[in-house]
């Protein structure tokens, strides 16, 4: 009898471990799954805290049909690469792209959630890196874009974390001379 | 971010007020200011037979849960929980169930109830249960207990300063002209410091006179030399002192854009490519104002560079001494903030511009990288000049190819010196709201990493490299573009 109460209490904690890893494992996967289809060559502006500059890399990544969704996706990626160990621009594991809206003419409006703003690092380089990152890849790779507007959960912000001015409308133009 | 800042083309003047004239609200409309502790908004006068009147809904409305209808030959409105009912054309009204008498008849004008605004000082308190300050020719009314007291106090050291304090935070409008600072209040529920004039026995600032009209009070300072003004104490405080005369355009030591430079110097004006270039040999002829803006202050802490250490604190710091190194070199220097306090960024653009300084300097630090980071305004899409006037979000568009001179020049002093340095453009407020050359230097970690941040030793040698390298251009600044 002893022996069965033992072997039962052993079954019982090793199903408990199980359920809790299966869970850890759920909640680590993303919400909606990742575009499916025939790649495409983009070109990514990656934030490089070090030299202080972006730097153009192809990427083959698949993207959906829609115009909007395709640039949701660009701009994932570019957020993906930032989220990994050891990247050369980190951004906070919660940092995501609420939505992209595009509107005639030219305008294009990236919605970050509350997290991407709230963890990010505090400092003009800092702050105007990830501007530019944001701002470069999605005009090089979505044309028509001419502007382009950052908000935080629907919302006008004053700054992406203390410095980056986020009130006007960005001209990728000028990013571009200034990368 | 769509307010236009004047530059001084006076041909075009005409033709851009005929233009605002056609397409804003005349400057004479008549308003009412309503100040209270809910909401402070401002509401148009309407003319009635020579009488002025407002909308007694869209006077309420900010107020509380109000709604009105016409039922029958009345016009009945409900605010919170106080019925009321008014006549067209009669001056008997029921409010709460008690009778009020209008000095003047209820007037409805489509579906809008007006009201006289002679009435409003004795009618509001009937619905608001609170008393209200009518300040009745000059169309302010104060409900509750807003009032905003001040104090003035001349300091007659020399040179001499008015220290303005506030019993609240304040944001009026600055502007000068000849002999004058106004202070004007359009938000603030500012009300006479006593009496409406004080005269000061000083041969410089002579009066502060207090004037009120149309929604608006306003605080002006005469005095027979140029003015500026600063804020500190989070808003509380006005600071207005004299411009340093040197470094006033047409002052007595300072040149006009268009005299001659003297021998051996290039002219003063930028080149045709709104460039400037370094004087190389000759004496300054003249001292430039350099405007210092240490970032953040009080609970605006900037970034968090260590556990303990805030940016705010790092920036005082290394504005005082840089402060000290452009006086080493012949400029006459402000610091926008000497203490931990708030300022805004429009405050800060205003202050700067209201000095018509030769340089602007927006300091930073940060705890990622090594060296400085030396940045000039990165302009929004959106910033169309119009005529004269500048678009408020890229006031700093002329004088941006002399920022980036600078900015390059800044870099090659540093680097020289071995410090890691690079110049590069950010979108920082109030970098392009600034009219005169502007710069933002963001001081990173040095070879002791973080350490290095808060030593006086490594700060005064990037202030030096700073000094240095601005220094040949002085007697180039001030001849904006």
């Amino acid at each position: 009898m002893l022996v069965v109460v033992i072997a039962m209490g052993t079954y019982v904690r090793r199903m408990r471990r199980q359920a809790a890893e299966f869970q850890y494992a759920a909640s680590l996967q993303p919400v909606a799954p990742p575009a499916s289809g025939p790649t495409e060559t983009v070109t990514l502006y990656i934030a490089d805290d070090a030299a202080g500059t972006l730097r153009a890399q192809s990427a083959q990544i698949p993207l959906p049909g829609g115009r909007q969704q395709r640039a949701e996706e660009l701009l994932r990626t570019l957020l993906r690469i930032y989220q990994q160990p050891g990247a050369s621009h980190p951004l906070a594991p919660a940092a995501d792209i609420r939505s992209i809206y595009l509107f005639a003419p030219g305008a294009a409006v990236i919605d970050l959630n509350a997290a991407f703003a709230d963890q990010h690092r505090s400092g003009i380089l800092d702050e105007q890196l990830t501007v530019n990152s944001l701002v470069e890849t999605l005009a090089v790779n979505v044309p028509g874009v001419t502007r382009v507007r950052i908000l935080v959960e629907g919302q006008t912000r004053e700054t992406l974390a203390g410095h980056a001015d986020l009130t006007d409308f960005f001209d990728p133009s000028t990013i571009a001379q200034a990368k | 971010m769509r307010a236009l800042v004047a530059s001084s083309k006076p041909p075009l003047v005409f033709l851009l007020v005929l233009t605002l004239l056609s397409a804003a609200p005349s400057a004479d409309e008549k308003r009412l200011s309503v100040y209270s502790s809910v909401a402070t908004y401002s509401l148009p006068v309407t003319d009635r037979g020579g009488h002025d009147y407002v909308g007694l809904l869209d006077l309420l409305e900010p107020l509380g849960r109000v709604s009105a209808e016409k039922s029958g030959p009345r016009w009945k409105l409900r605010y919170n929980a106080i019925d009321s009912e008014f006549v067209p054309g009669g001056s008997r009204a029921k409010i709460g169930g008690r009778n009020y008498d209008l000095p003047l008849p209820f007037l409805l004008d489509g579906s809008r109830g007006l009201v006289p605004v002679s009435s409003l000082g004795t009618l509001l308190p009937r619905f608001l249960g609170a008393p209200v300050n009518f300040r009745e020719s000059a169309r302010r009314l104060l409900i509750g207990d807003v009032a905003i007291q001040s104090s003035i106090l001349l300091d007659s050291s020399t040179p001499p300063r008015l220290v303005l304090n506030f019993t609240a935070p304040v944001n009026p409008t600055v502007s000068t002209e000849p002999g004058k600072l106004h202070l004007l209040f359009k938000r603030d529920p500012v009300v006479p410091p006593g009496g409406q004039s004080i005269s000061f026995d000083n041969k410089v600032i002579t009066q502060v006179a207090y004037s009120e009209s149309n929604g608006a009070a306003e605080l002006d300072v005469s005095a027979n030399a140029p003015l500026m003004a600063s804020f500190s104490n989070g808003g509380r405080t006005i600071t207005v002192a004299l411009v340093p005369p040197s470094a006033v355009p047409g002052g007595a030591l300072s040149p006009s854009t268009s005299a001659t430079a003297p021998p051996g110097q290039a002219p003063a004006q930028p080149g045709p490519a709104g460039q400037i270039a370094p004087v190389t040999s000759g004496t300054p002829s003249r001292h430039v104002l350099a405007i210092i803006d240490p970032a953040h202050g009080g609970d605006e802490r900037g970034a968090a560079l260590t556990a303990t250490l805030a940016e705010k604190d790092v920036t005082l710091g290394f504005a005082r001494l840089l402060r000290h190194e452009l006086e080493q070199r012949g400029f006459a220097v402000v610091l926008l903030r000497d203490a931990d306090i708030n300022l805004t960024a429009d405050q800060r653009a205003g202050a700067a511009n209201a000095a018509r300084a030769g340089i602007y300097f927006s300091l930073h630090a940060a705890s990622q990288g090594t060296g400085a980071r030396v940045y000039t305004a990165l302009l929004p899409v959106e910033g169309q000049d119009s005529g004269t006037f500048h678009a408020w979000n890229a006031a700093q568009a002329p004088a941006l190819p002399v920022s980036r001179t600078l900015a390059a020049a800044i870099v090659n002093e540093m680097q020289k010196r071995q410090f890691t340095a690079h110049a590069s453009s950010a979108s920082l407020r109030p970098l392009n709201n600034v009219l005169m050359p502007a710069l933002a230097v963001e001081l990173a970690p040095g070879p002791n990493g973080i350490a290095d941040l808060p030593s006086a030793n490594y700060q005064q040698q990037v202030a030096a490299a700073i000094a240095d390298a601005v220094a040949p251009f002085r007697d180039r600044m001030g001849a904006q573009p």
